[in-house]
């Protein structure tokens, strides 16, 4: 229902645009071979979810997708363009953001540090902006405004959480990488979570890895389902939901 | 941001106010202490903001000193001139040694630094001819006059010295108090995220790295013309890792913290060497009969206890402690 | 300046050839030694010990206060105090550098940077003990035994050889440690993982402790094997520290097979261009390969990737 919603509300998406995509993608772990993706594409506006068990290579996708790692081999492909080569922080430049599964935020430093920097980095994107406003914008979306002062390391392991998500946020991405923000949250936390990822989604394609399937089932348009590096399945929440494979490998396991 | 500056004039006021009381012994020191307080500030940049620990700064120092005092030997250039070629060539050494060990981290950072600083070390005492060795030369006193002042008259010394560390210390509190700096910070606290953040890491540490060495090198050229000498003693090891452990001691990442712990370790092995040591060698002679000439100079022993007892007790320095403890705002 | 006039266009006369690839090799054998030390410091416990060289050095000086005394209190025959200092030597050293570990070294736990510049503080710490209590002299140690080896060209000392023959004998012992016995198991146990180590009831802090303590013994004796050579003085850490690190860089850091390799090949490359040309020249070109080995090679030139 949630996706249709989106969908109707902009016609353009009607005919979807590849925005990221990938193909033949493989990251080789010394012997272990932790992606091997023939073919993925993201579409400009859409919330997908990716999703599958523990070390099914959901982390080390995205990685490649953002540049923290280099693929043994594959093309990846933004907007038209060949970014396989691409170093991570030109990535970001592009428009491709990625907040970390493993909470990575500054932590001595004041929650406003931490959001200053991405939104330093928009504003050298942009030639100029008010970096300021702009940070302290991120931090009042996830509910942390009141904190900016406080040093990131003394809160609560969900508001680390949201931090990593509004320096996502501050950056202004055209497509927000999530990795499993939800893990650690309380459930009024997810709830308002939830609230957010929506209303980001109207200017920002999502890809989300997440296991909380509430989640993922009130969020998604589409779901990818990862299996021990390949691409098991994918297409809407009621088709994974029915995929006898999906059942076998993940949600029923 | 008005405190801050409010800080940095009330040290430099001091340093000024002191000038004409100082007696003649500590005149002369504070200004020496002025020159090696630009290394720390420099040497800060790098290790106490951007959090890359080099054991090979002696190199800048050295390439500042020697290019300063090898054209004043042997091109006869003035000390004002060539004191600027000096820091060209300590900001080249940096920009080539900057691309190379950059590809490095960590332990290996600190090797590879170390490395090429023992290259350019033996590479003086190679050329001999040219730098003559260990031995070095001087720079005579007739020559060092710039603008028609003559830098061998102490007070003269003590300003020009004064107004070489209010130059670093007022670019350095500039840096990181400003947006490079917040990066500079944020490298040192976790790169791979300022990375995913979308700068580019290596560019702001190339940056730290130069800036760092310039400094070094300023202070090298500066001791050349200030002090009159250049010698291959300041290109070897141990002049990498004393700018470390004044900064380590003042506090990494302080603004003030290079100023202080210089000028502390400065007196430490002073007080130690003139008093504490002849006295401990008189009592271990009168106790045992075994004469201790060794315990005459307590340089060795003070640097050595000084770097194990803050690495293990104090990593922050005395700045730091005061920071995290009292001043939170403190730059 | 005339760089050419360096290189080697004419060939050496035999005589000074062979001098050079003697000395070279009693020099790769102590350094072998010392370098061995520090290749299992940081193998196991991936701590880089600037302070290896004062372990050699007190070695040195060790030897020269155990021959001293025991020639003064029995009057007996050199081979017996260099006997005795072959093993007290070690020992003490040893003993130090445990204590240094279990004070120092493991209250920072290990942390690489920090441990860097905590045995930096500790090099200053030993020097200064040296010297204040055996001064700023260098002093001779008398060589246990006397005799030359005729070469076609001249004769050569007898006893430096032995050097070789000796460290060739303690590095297959080390050797069969670390392989073949349950020490050897256990280290490597810790090497590959300690926490898991840790949970399989290994005593990693006295793993550690012995490994670090072995690495300076090892430095020790190649200082007590080298003091009939060269003589003790408290400055004299210097040289085999740096070479030390050149070998271990170049051999694969903590890679033991690399490490000989290494050693043999900066050993008998440094006493050949130290023979014919210029010893400062060639130690300027040694530290700059060092420092693009690891800006380019970080994995080493003779290890195939750090063990
Ligand atoms: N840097 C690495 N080196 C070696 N193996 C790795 C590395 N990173 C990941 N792996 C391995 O690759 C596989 C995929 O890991 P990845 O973290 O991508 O899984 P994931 O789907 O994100 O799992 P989770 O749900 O637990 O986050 C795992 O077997 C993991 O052990
Ligand atoms: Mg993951």
């Amino acid at each position: 229902m949630v996706g249709t919603m989106c969908l109707a509300q902009r016609p353009t998406m009607t005919v979807p645009i590849e925005q990221l995509s990938a193909t033949g993608l493989v990251k080789d772990f010394g012997g272990l071979r932790a992606v091997d993706v023939d073919a993925f594409a993201l579409h400009a506006g859409e919330i997908r979810a990716v999703i599958g068990p523990n070390g099914a290579g959901k982390t080390t996708f995205v990685g490649l997708l953002c540049g923290r790692f280099p693929p043994t081999a594959g093309r990846i492909r933004f907007e038209g363009r060949d970014i396989t080569g691409m170093p991570a922080h030109e990535r970001v430049g592009l428009g491709i953001a990625y907040t970390f599964q493993i909470t990575s935020i500054f932590g001595n430093l004041s929650l406003y540090d931490n959001v200053a920097l991405p939104a330093q980095r928009r504003a050298m994107l942009d030639g100029g902006g008010d970096v300021r406003a702009r940070a302290m914008a991120a931090l009042k979306r996830v509910g942390l405004a009141d904190r900016a002062t406080e040093i990131a390391s003394a809160q609560s392991y969900g508001h680390q959480r949201l931090l990593e998500v509004a320096m996502g946020l501050a950056l202004g991405p055209k497509v927000l990488i999530l990795d499993e923000p939800t893990q650690g949250l309380a459930d009024s936390e997810i709830a308002a979570f939830i609230d957010l990822v929506r209303e980001v989604a109207r200017e920002t394609t999502i890809l989300l890895i997440e296991h909380n399937m509430p989640v993922v089932m009130a969020l998604a348009e589409r779901i990818t389902v990862l299996d021990r590096g390949r691409i098991l399945a994918e297409g809407t929440p009621e088709a994974i939901r029915a995929d006898a494979a999906v059942q076998a490998a993940y949600l029923g396991g | 941001m008005t405190r801050s500056i409010l800080l940095h004039g009330l040290v430099l006021a001091a340093l000024v106010a002191l000038e004409p009381v100082l007696s003649e012994y500590h005149h002369g020191n504070l200004a020496r202490i002025m020159v090696l307080a630009v290394y720390a500030v420099g040497y800060n940049m790098l290790f106490g903001y951007t959090g890359l620990l080099s054991l090979g700064h002696a190199m800048f120092f050295a390439a500042g000193m020697y290019g300063c005092a090898l054209l004043v030997r042997l091109a006869e250039w003035g000390v004002g001139p060539a004191f600027a070629a000096g820091v060209v060539c300590a900001l080249a050494a940096g920009v080539v040694v900057g691309f190379l060990a950059l590809r490095t981290i960590g332990v290996g950072f600190m090797i590879v630094t170390l490395m090429f600083a023992e290259a350019a070390h033996l590479g003086i005492l190679y050329y001999n001819d040219y730098t003559r060795g260990d031995e070095g030369f001087t720079i005579p006193q007739a020559i060092r006059t710039v603008a028609g002042l003559d830098l061998s008259d102490t007070t003269t010394r003590y300003f020009a010295a004064l107004a070489l560390f209010a130059a670093a210390l007022i670019a350095s509190a500039a840096v990181v108090q400003s947006r490079t700096g917040r990066v500079l910070v944020a490298i040192r606290e976790n790169e791979d995220r300022v990375r995913m953040l979308g700068f580019d890491p290596f560019r702001y540490k190339l940056f730290a790295l130069v800036f760092s060495a310039t400094m070094a090198g300023a202070a090298g050229a500066a001791y050349a013309v200030l002090f009159g000498y250049a010698g291959a003693s300041f290109a070897e090891v141990q002049y990498s890792i004393l700018p470390l452990l004044w900064v380590l001691l003042g506090g990494p990442g302080t603004t003030l913290g290079p100023l202080l712990g210089t000028v502390l370790m400065f007196y430490l092995i002073d007080y130690a060497s003139g008093t504490i040591m002849p006295g401990l060698a008189a009592l271990v002679e009168a106790q045992t009969g075994i004469a201790a000439p060794g315990l005459a100079s307590a340089w060795l022993l003070m640097v050595g206890l000084a770097l194990v007892l803050l690495v293990l007790f104090a990593p922050r320095g005395l700045l730091g402690v005061v920071r995290a403890r009292m001043v939170p705002w403190l730059p | 300046m005339d760089i050419l006039q360096y290189l080697p266009f004419d060939l050496p006369h035999p005589a000074l050839l062979l001098a050079g690839v003697l000395e070279g090799t009693v020099l790769a054998a102590v350094l072998a030694l010392t370098a061995l030390g520090l290749s299992l410091v940081f193998g196991i416990m991936r701590v880089v010990n600037v302070a290896h060289g004062e372990f050699y050095m007190l070695g040195a000086v060790l030897a020269w206060f155990v021959t001293t005394w025991v020639a003064s209190v029995t009057g007996g025959p050199p081979w017996l105090g260099f006997a005795v200092a072959l093993v007290v030597a070690p020992v003490v050293v040893g003993a130090i550098a445990a204590a240094a570990d279990w004070l120092v070294l493991k209250r920072l736990d290990y942390d690489p940077e920090a441990t860097i510049v905590a045995t930096i503080g500790l090099l200053y710490i030993i020097q200064q003990l040296a010297l204040t209590f055996y001064g700023p002299d260098a002093r001779p140690v008398v060589a246990p035994f006397d005799f030359r080896v005729q070469t076609p060209y001249f004769g050569y000392s007898g006893y430096k050889l032995v050097v070789v023959g000796a460290a060739i004998v303690l590095m297959l012992a080390v050797w069969l440690v670390l392989t073949r016995t349950r020490i050897g198991l256990v280290m490597r146990a810790t090497q590959y993982d300690r926490e898991t180590a840790q949970a399989f009831g290994i005593p990693v802090d006295t793993v550690y402790a012995g490994v670090f303590a072995l690495g300076a013994g090892l430095a020790a004796i190649g200082a007590v094997l080298i003091v009939p050579i060269q003589q003790a003085h408290y400055l004299m850490g210097g040289d085999p520290l740096l070479l030390s690190f050149i070998v271990v860089i170049l051999g694969g850091l903590g890679s033991l097979k690399g490490t000989l390799v290494a050693a043999v090949f900066i050993g008998l490359s440094d006493g050949l261009i130290s023979t014919l040309y210029e010893p400062t020249l060639a130690k300027i070109l040694a530290t700059l390969l060092v420092a693009m080995v690891l800006v380019f090679r970080p994995q080493g030139l003779f290890g195939a990737r750090a063990a």
